[in-house]
């Protein structure tokens, strides 16, 4: 049961990207595009307020819930894996319009067809844990 | 209120309250990032008998797994009873670009041509979908995370790797939008 507090958590996330209009195909084909602010607004002011809240917590060494420490972990310095794979990742987004998060959102908003999506989002990330050793990082 | 819900949220509103919804994970002690979904998903399908990199204590992401229920289940609730009558306030140079690709603009969330059932009689529709899929959940393991991992957790904490990835984003959005739609539609 203590786990039903991320239900809630997400709920308004997926409220969120609905309400948003992040959800949809013809705002990414728009940004992608540059022919609106909308995306851009959206990810940069979360990533301005992010940066201090994030920054806060740090200085402040914010305890979560239980009372341990809040980490930062830094991402590890493998420059080819987050160019290469990034770049594979952008190719679906635009051509899905999705990205896992609101692959999920769409399905609850009644396009089934995210499905189709999703079931080739597992192949593929499954296809990336069979393939790793042979993929330069 | 209701009305202040259901018009179409500001740029500035969302960005907050996704700003908001990291904050609050990192409260509750875990980080925000939801394409690790997929990898747990093929752990709890028996992934990680044969391959190692799905071979983990799933247990251990039970809370992203609620929080992916969750963004369904909030996806529906949008769509039920807090969407707007308005259609989507798309820029007309997206309207006509997408139109010369063969794509019309209705005002909903999504095409018809890709996303309606009708579209799902057409193999090729289940390719693309399938195949951008497939590149989604690839891409997202091979640099570690997606929108959520990288451009939102992975910025606010000043990650060089997290930026290179997003440029990876754009260099494959772009090369998607600008070279093969225009061949695929």
């Amino acid at each position: 049961m203590k786990l039903i507090k991320y239900v809630f958590a997400g709920i308004l996330f997926g409220i969120i990207m609905a309400k948003s209009e992040a959800i949809s195909w013809f705002r990414i084909q728009e940004m992608f595009r540059f022919q609106s602010f909308h995306m851009y607004g959206i990810i940069g002011t979360a990533v301005v307020l992010g940066v201090l809240a994030v920054f806060l917590m740090k200085k402040l060494k914010a305890k979560d819930v239980d009372g341990n420490p809040i980490v930062f972990l830094d991402k590890d310095k493998q420059y080819r894996k987050y160019i290469i794979g990034g770049t594979i990742f952008g190719l679906g987004w635009a051509l899905t319009g999705a990205c896992p998060g609101p692959m999920f959102v769409n399905l609850g908003y009644g396009y089934l067809a995210m499905l189709v999506v999703i079931f080739g989002a597992l192949v593929g990330t499954y296809l990336y844990g069979v393939l790793k050793h042979r993929l330069p990082h | 209120m209701i009305e202040f819900i259901t018009q179409p949220w500001s740029w500035y509103f969302s960005g907050f309250m996704i700003a908001l919804i990291m904050v609050i994970l990192l409260f509750w002690g875990k980080s925000f990032g939801f394409s690790a979904n997929l990898r747990t998903m093929c752990t709890m399908a028996g992934a990680g008998k044969s391959v190692k990199f799905f071979d983990f204590d799933w247990k251990t992401q039970q809370w992203n797994l609620m929080f992916l229920v969750g963004s369904i289940i909030g996806g529906y609730i949008a769509a039920n009873f807090l969407s707007s009558p308005s259609a989507l306030d798309l820029s007309s140079h997206t309207i006509n670009d997408l139109k010369a690709l063969g794509i019309s603009f209705n005002g909903g969330v999504n095409p018809d041509e890709l996303f309606s059932s009708a579209a799902l009689a057409h193999p090729k529709t289940w390719i693309i979908l399938l195949t951008g899929g497939l590149l989604v959940g690839f891409g997202s393991r091979y640099a570690g995370g997606c929108t959520s991992g990288h451009a939102i957790s992975g910025l606010s904490n000043l990650q060089i790797p997290s930026l290179i990835a997003v440029i990876g984003f754009f260099i494959g959005g772009l090369t998607m939008t600008y070279i093969v739609m225009p061949l695929l539609f």
